[in-house]
């Protein structure tokens, strides 16, 4: 059997879904649920623009099966519902063209989540899966360090 | 999107592993272990892999292991190097692994995954190389322990439908003084020119590279070169780049004679870390 119907929690949700076992998770999320957030980029975990968050920590959802992904707690952008990192990136103007910002924000806020005292070499670390073409690195930095703070 | 279908198994022990790649591949299947996929997933993409079966190890209670029992640290093939760096049982390893890909990456690329790639840098087998660790694979004649070096010796040595279970350090080299460098041509991110780790036992250092040949290796007459007595710092270091025992590698990264002229001042920092510069 190269494909089956399987069950998924996004977003809070529950999805039963017809996938190949050679879909990604990118591909089945956009494709089939709907939520657009995560965006296809290099597809070659080089991006980070399709990180999502699974079970807790970011993943590059172009890195990992659908299959791999059955049964475990996924969360994309439109999960967020107007969190604080995603305020942050409005106010500090964190993006331009705003292709990579719901991978940014999906890494942002597990740091925020996992690491809420995070120091600045950890923070880079973190910040360096990521590209944005526009070069919104300043701002993005910005925009993380003032949701940092108001954990501390 | 991945051209191509196939079939997935996530088996729960390593029998049950070991049973469907014998029946898969009697069925022409091509069958593939799959630990953290990334490489498989983004090869097959661009059709440069193929299988019809991959077998998913990360279910194996064995190939996730990730503790300590008694003076044994016990590292299972299908841990992502994120969580071995959380755990920090092995400060060598942690660091070195610090510097493969990116953090979100290795939240999905494991151990074994890296170790078992197609790719010459692997450097993740290296604090292994150092500390003498035990292999643990799983194949038709069952589970088989042996040390790293017969594991890993240029190429991954794997009998068909064998595959890599675990690691087993002992406690020593665990706390042992050590020391990692990756040296790239420009920036802090892509591929690197070289990556040198380094580990003291014993008042001697041990020293292992990725990127300078197109294996990982860990090189015994370079370290006795390093290690030599009332030797002046330079000397070593050249010494030690006179004997590197394999062809080194000439790319856009870097010629085989930049990757020399890299490597002697990398050593030289090697040492001087290590606390055993010799005389001026
Ligand atoms: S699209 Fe996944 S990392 Fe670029
Ligand atoms: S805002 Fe355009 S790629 Fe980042």
């Amino acid at each position: 059997m190269t494909g089956r119907a399987a069950h998924f929690h996004i977003n809070g949700e529950e999805y039963n879904i017809y996938i190949r076992n050679a879909d990604t998770l990118l591909y089945v999320i956009r494709g089939k649920t709907g939520f657009t957030g995560a965006k296809p980029g290099c597809l070659n975990g080089d991006c980070g623009a399709c990180t999502v968050i699974v079970n807790g920590w970011p993943v590059k959802s172009c890195l990992m099966l659908a299959v791999e992904a059955e049964g475990e707690e996924i969360i994309t952008a439109e999960g967020l519902h107007g969190s604080e990192i995603q305020k942050a990136f409005v106010k500090y103007f964190a993006f331009q063209c705003g292709y990579c910002t719901p991978g940014y924000i999906m890494n942002c806020q597990t740091l925020i989540t996992q690491y809420p005292e995070a120091d600045r070499n950890k923070i880079k670390e973190w910040l360096d899966s990521n590209i944005c073409r526009c070069t919104s690195y300043e701002e993005i930095e910005q925009a993380l360090y003032s949701v940092l703070r108001q954990h501390r | 999107m991945i051209p191509f279908d196939f079939e997935y198994y996530k088996p729960s022990s390593i029998s049950e592993a070991v049973e469907l790649h014998r029946q898969l591949d009697e069925a022409g299947k091509k069958p593939v272990y799959y630990s953290g996929g990334t490489e498989i997933i983004t090869l097959s993409r661009l059709n440069l892999f193929y299988t019809e079966a991959v077998i998913d190890i990360k279910g194996i209670p064995e190939c996730c292991l990730c503790e300590k029992e008694g003076t044994r640290l016990h590292l299972g093939a299908g841990l992502p190097l994120a969580e071995i760096e959380r755990a920090d049982y092995f400060p060598l390893l942690t660091v070195t692994s610090k510097d493969i890909a990116d953090n979100t990456a290795r939240m999905k690329i494991t151990l074994g995954g890296n170790v078992c790639s197609e790719l010459i840098y692997r450097e993740a087998i290296l604090p292994f190389l150092l500390s003498d660790s035990q292999v643990v694979t799983a194949g038709a004649s069952g589970e088989v322990s042996r040390p790293v070096n017969e594991f890993f010796n240029k190429e991954i040595v794997l009998e068909k439908g064998e595959f890599l279970v675990r690691f087993i350090t002992e406690e020593r080299f665990l706390r042992a003084p050590y020391f990692h460098t990756k040296r790239r041509k420009q920036w802090n991110t892509g591929y690197p020119l070289i990556t040198v780790a380094a580990l003291q036992e014993e008042g001697k250092t041990r020293t292992a590279y990725s990127g300078l040949s197109p294996f990982p290796f860990r090189s015994r007459i370079m370290e006795e070169s390093l290690n030599r007595d009332n030797t002046p710092l330079r000397r070593k270091a050249e010494q030690a780049v006179n004997n590197i025992p394999h062809e080194i590698i000439s790319d856009s990264e870097g010629s085989a004679e930049y990757r020399k002229f890299v490597l002697k001042n990398v050593l030289m920092d090697v040492m001087t870390r290590m606390g055993r510069r010799g005389p001026e």
